[in-house]
C-alpha cells in the first residue's frame, strides 16, 4: 500500500538550483508548502567544495551551502536521500524509490548533470572514480587512506573537474597524468594562452599533461583493481586510481518517456517553465537562456543554477519574472593561479574583435561583435573583472573605450561618464547624513 | 540603510580612503607600521578608480540584490536582512573570484595570502567609516537611506 502525501511545490535536487528556487519562493508566498527531495543523504551543500573536501577532509557543516537552520527557519520539508524515479505530468505525482508518491501543483526539477562516463574496458575496475558529489569525494579519500604510497593517477578530462580533483590529489602526494583530448586543457572555458598559463602552474606541481590523446582501455594487474592505462596512440602508463572527469550532461532520465521536450537539456522559456503546464526546470538540467548567444543552451554553472532557480521559484509562486540569463562563466583559482573568464572564449568567425594584454603573468583578453562584449577572459589579476562581466551583460556598446578594457589601470572611470554613473548609487532626496558629534579632525599622514 | 556616497566633483584622488581604510584592516594602528613592517600588506576595502580628471573613490554598495550573493559559491556572502549589510563569511570563502566575477563595481579583493576575498564592512565599531571621516574634501557621505522597501518588491522590480 503506497502513500501519497501532498505539497505545494516540489523541488527534486537538493543544489543551488533548487536552493534558489526555495529562497525564491519563500520571498512571495510565506505560507504554501515547500518540499525538497535529493537522491544525496545530505543537507544542500556547496558542491563546488568537493575538492577542498579532498584535499582535506572537514565535517560536513563546513561545507553547507545555508545555515544548518536553513530548512526549518523557512518552513521547508526537506526528505535527503529520498529519489524520485518517475514523473506524472497529468496527475501532478512523483513517484519515489521508496515506494510513496508525491503529489504537487508546482514542480521543479533541478536534478542536474550526470558525469559522462565511456564505456571501455576496465570501467568497472577497483581504483575508477568520477568526481561530482560529495560521495565521489569520500570514495576518492578512502581508497587513497587504504592505499599503498606513491599513488599514481590518471585523470582523463582536463576540464575544470578534471583540474579540481588533480589539485586535491596533488596535496595527497598523488603522481597525476592529466589526459586531454583535445589540444590543450580547459579548452572549453579558456582560450589556448590562458589556459597555457594554468598549464605552466600544473606543470610546475609536476601534473603531467598529455593532449590530443585519450584512454583507449584500463587495465588490470592485480584482479579487479586498475594498474595501468592503455592511450588510442599505443602508449601505456602506469597507474592505481583513474578519475573520469569528461563532462557532465544533463540529466534527462526522469523526463523520459514524458512529453516533456528535451533536447541537450530540459526546454525551458524565459520563465524557466518546461513544455508542460506547473513544471519548470533549472541549473545543469535544464537549457535555458544565454545571454551572449542569445539563444538557449546548457550552461551547467553553479551561479546560473542558482539564478536559473530563483526565476523559476518566482514563477512558481506566482510572480512572473523573466530569467535575465546567464553565460558560460567560471573562476579558476587552481595551483595559486586566479583566471575568470565569460562568455565565448575564441571567436567562432571573423566577425569578431579581439584585444589582448599581456605581461608579468597577468593576461587581459576581451573579445568583441559589432561593438559590445562577446566574452573575455583574466589571468593573474582578476579584480574589476566584474565591471566587464556587466558591461557585457548589460550589452553596452564598447567600442569609444575597447582599449582601455584590457589596460593594468582600467577602473569605473575609464567607462563614459554616462556608463560609471549609472553604476554608482546615488542618495535619494530623503537620505540623512550621519556626522560624528565632534568636529572632523585635520588628516595628518603619520598620526 | 547606511552607505558612503561619492561626491565626484571634489574627490581628487589623493587616496586618503584607500591609506585610512588599509590601515583599519591593518593589524596594528600604527600607519608606518602598517605599511612597512607587516608582510603581507594588509589590504584597502576601497579603491581610487582614475582617468584624466575623474576620480571615483569605490567601495562595496551593498546591493540589495547583490550579485555576488546569489553568485558565491559555498553561500559565504550573505545580506543581512535586518541591517542590509552584504558580508564574507571568512571561514566559508575559498577565494574563488567568483563574486569579483559579477561585480558591476569590481570591489572584490582577493587575499591571495589568506586564499579569501576580502571587502567593505562599513567599519562596524566605527561610528562613521574611516575613509569617510578622513575624506579631505567631503568628497565621501556616509548617509542613512529610509529602510529598505520590501526586498521582494525590489528583486521583481529589478528582474
Amino acid at each position: 500500500m503506497s502513500t501519497t502525501t501532498n505539497t505545494k511545490y516540489l523541488i527534486i535536487g537538493n543544489s543551488a538550483g533548487g536552493i534558489g528556487a526555495a529562497e525564491a519562493i519563500r520571498e512571495v508566498d510565506g505560507v504554501g508548502k515547500i518540499t525538497i527531495i535529493s537522491d544525496e543523504p545530505y543537507p544542500a551543500y556547496s558542491r563546488p567544495l568537493i575538492s577542498e573536501y579532498l584535499a582535506q577532509p572537514c565535517p560536513l557543516e563546513k561545507m553547507l551551502y545555508r545555515k544548518p537552520d536553513f530548512y526549518k527557519a523557512n518552513g521547508i520539508q526537506s526528505v535527503p536521500g529520498e529519489k524520485a524515479v518517475a514523473i506524472n505530468p497529468a496527475e501532478h505525482t512523483v513517484k519515489l524509490e521508496s515506494g510513496g508518491f508525491i503529489k504537487w501543483r508546482k514542480l521543479l526539477l533541478a536534478t542536474g548533470g550526470t558525469p559522462i562516463v565511456p564505456t571501455m574496458e576496465g570501467i568497472d575496475l577497483k581504483g575508477v572514480f568520477t568526481f561530482n558529489r560529495l560521495d565521489d569525494a569520500k570514495a576518492i579519500d578512502t581508497f587513497l587512506n587504504e592505499y599503498r604510497s606513491n599513488v599514481k593517477a590518471v585523470v582523463i578530462g582536463g576540464g575544470l573537474i578534471g583540474v579540481s580533483v588533480t589539485e586535491a590529489l596533488v596535496k595527497w602526494g598523488v603522481e597525476v597524468t592529466i589526459v586531454e583530448m583535445k589540444d590543450y586543457v580547459l579548452n572549453t572555458i579558456l582560450d589556448e594562452e590562458a589556459a597555457a598559463l594554468e598549464a605552466d602552474a600544473l606543470e610546475q606541481a609536476s601534473v603531467g599533461i598529455i593532449t590530443g590523446r585519450t584512454v583507449a582501455k584500463i587495465n588490470s594487474q592485480t584482479a579487479g583493481e586498475v594498474g595501468s592505462v592503455t592511450l588510442d596512440d599505443g602508449r601505456t602508463l602506469p597507474a592505481d586510481m583513474v578519475i573520469i572527469a569528461i563532462g557532465v550532461k544533463p540529466r534527462l532520465d526522469l523526463v523520459a518517456g514524458t512529453k516533456i521536450k528535451t533536447n541537450r537539456g530540459i526546454v525551458v522559456d524565459r520563465t524557466m517553465a518546461a513544455s508542460l503546464p506547473d513544471i519548470y526546470v533549472c541549473g545543469d538540467a535544464a537549457e535555458a537562456y544565454d545571454f551572449v548567444m542569445g539563444e538557449n543552451r546548457p550552461t551547467p554553472v553553479w551561479p546560473n543554477a542558482y539564478e536559473g532557480g530563483c526565476a523559476a521559484g518566482l514563477n512558481m509562486a506566482g510572480k512572473k519574472t523573466e530569467y535575465t540569463g546567464g553565460t558560460s562563466m567560471n573562476a579558476l583559482k587552481y595551483f595559486g593561479l586566479n583566471i575568470v573568464s565569460a562568455g565565448l572564449v575564441n571567436p567562432p568567425d571573423d566577425g569578431y574583435k579581439t584585444i589582448v594584454n599581456r605581461h608579468n603573468g597577468t593576461y587581459r583578453k576581451v573579445i568583441l561583435k559589432k561593438g559590445k562584449l562577446a566574452g573575455f577572459a583574466f589571468a593573474g589579476d582578476i579584480e574589476k573583472s566584474g565591471i566587464i562581466y556587466n558591461l557585457m551583460k548589460d550589452g553596452v556598446n564598447v567600442d569609444s573605450f575597447k582599449q582601455q578594457l584590457v589596460a593594468d589601470d582600467f577602473g569605473l572611470a575609464s567607462l563614459p561618464e554616462s556608463a560609471w554613473r549609472s553604476k554608482l548609487a546615488k542618495p535619494s532626496a530623503s537620505a540623512v547624513p550621519i556626522t560624528t558629534a565632534e568636529p572632523k579632525e585635520e588628516a595628518v599622514i603619520g598620526d | 540603510m547606511k552607505k558612503v556616497y561619492v561626491n565626484e566633483n571634489v574627490c581628487m584622488g589623493c587616496r586618503l580612503c584607500e591609506v585610512y581604510c588599509l590601515l583599519k584592516h591593518a593589524h596594528t594602528k600604527d600607519l608606518i607600521k602598517a605599511y612597512k613592517k607587516e608582510s603581507p600588506r594588509a589590504l584597502p576595502r576601497v579603491r581610487v578608480d582614475e582617468s584624466g580628471i575623474v576620480s571615483l573613490s569605490v567601495r562595496c554598495e551593498h546591493c540589495v540584490d547583490a550579485p555576488c550573493v546569489k553568485a558565491c559559491l559555498t553561500g559565504a556572502l550573505s545580506r543581512d536582512p535586518v541591517t542590509g549589510l552584504v558580508t564574507v563569511d571568512e571561514e566559508r570563502c575559498i577565494g574563488c573570484g567568483t563574486c569579483a566575477l559579477v561585480c558591476p563595481l569590481g570591489v572584490p579583493k582577493l587575499d591571495k595570502a589568506q586564499k579569501k576575498m576580502v571587502k567593505c564592512d562599513l567599519c562596524q565599531d566605527e561610528e562613521i567609516p574611516v575613509c569617510v571621516a578622513n575624506c579631505p574634501n567631503e568628497a565621501l557621505v556616509y548617509m542613512e537611506e529610509k529602510p529598505d522597501t520590501n526586498p521582494v518588491v525590489n528583486y521583481v522590480n529589478n528582474n
